[in-house]
């Protein structure tokens, strides 16, 4: 896997999610994405991005482009927050500690190819996506 | 501090959403509009989200949230114009805008409304004589 750039984007504050969003649309427009596709991958940044501002406390993201063999992004949402008890439940929809929908997590993971979480208590969690071309 | 613009045509309130909305804003759009039809009494809502390149479950539930608390006031909420990349990623996002009317854009919005507010009068009337 040919990572050919990497970017990092702090997500500590609402102003950072609209941010993620323009970085992640301007990445994958630049690979030749489709609408739809682009439309997903800034779609599943925007509800990670979020879950890192108001469950995570902050933390940042980091957008990778990955060329070869396949095309696609990769997005890695890192924070140092309180971390998930209990993932499986987490990523159930309409699961929420929050005043959202419960989609966050479960709906973000549909709209990728490739989703791993992986989050302990008191230490943070870590979040990676990718979305091939 | 940044404001969405709601404009009044007659009895309907109509807006136009052109910025990429962080989540504050779309909160402040939920309470003026709600403040808004109860100062004006207005009986239909239009929101034009054509400029919109995403909805995400929170632009999602604060339309859910604005068509609900119009609907109290008795107002109807339309939400128009919605890109098709954006419809297709909010299904599979697992949104469906339950409870939110929508038209293709802001002339069958409009007349969805024009007709929802003269149904509205019409069975009021019938029930008035019958």
């Amino acid at each position: 896997m040919a990572v050919t750039s990497t970017e990092t984007v702090p997500v500590v504050s609402e102003a950072d999610i609209v941010k993620v969003r323009r970085c992640v649309r301007e990445s994958a427009a630049k690979l030749g994405f489709s609408l739809v596709d682009q439309t997903k991958v800034v779609t599943a940044a925007s509800e990670l991005a979020r879950n890192t501002v108001i469950h995570g406390r902050g933390g940042r993201m980091e957008l990778a482009t990955l060329n070869g063999p396949r095309v696609g992004i990769r997005l890695i949402f890192e924070d140092k927050g309180p971390g998930i008890p209990d993932i499986d439940l987490a990523l159930r929809d309409g699961f929420t500690t929050g005043s959202g929908l419960g989609l966050g997590l479960g709906g973000s993971k549909r709209l990728v190819n490739e989703f791993e979480l992986k989050s302990r208590v008191g230490e943070g969690t870590k979040v990676t996506v990718i979305r091939w071309k | 501090m940044e404001k969405i613009p709601i404009l009044r045509m007659g009895e309907f309130l109509l807006v136009t959403i052109q910025v990429d909305m962080h989540d504050r804003l779309a909160m402040t759009l939920q309470d003026d509009l709600t403040n808004r039809i109860s100062q004006t009494g207005a009986k239909g809502v239009l929101i034009d989200i054509s400029s919109l390149e995403i909805v995400d479950s929170f632009i999602g539930r604060m339309l859910g949230n604005i068509a609900s608390t119009s609907r109290v006031l008795d107002a109807e909420t339309v939400v128009v114009g919605m890109q098709p990349a954006v419809a297709i990623t909010l299904v599979e996002l697992g949104m469906s805008l339950d409870g939110v009317r929508t038209a293709l854009n802001v002339d069958a919005g409009m007349e969805l409304l024009r007709r929802s507010v003269s149904g509205h009068e019409e069975s009021e009337y019938g029930s008035y004589f019958h």
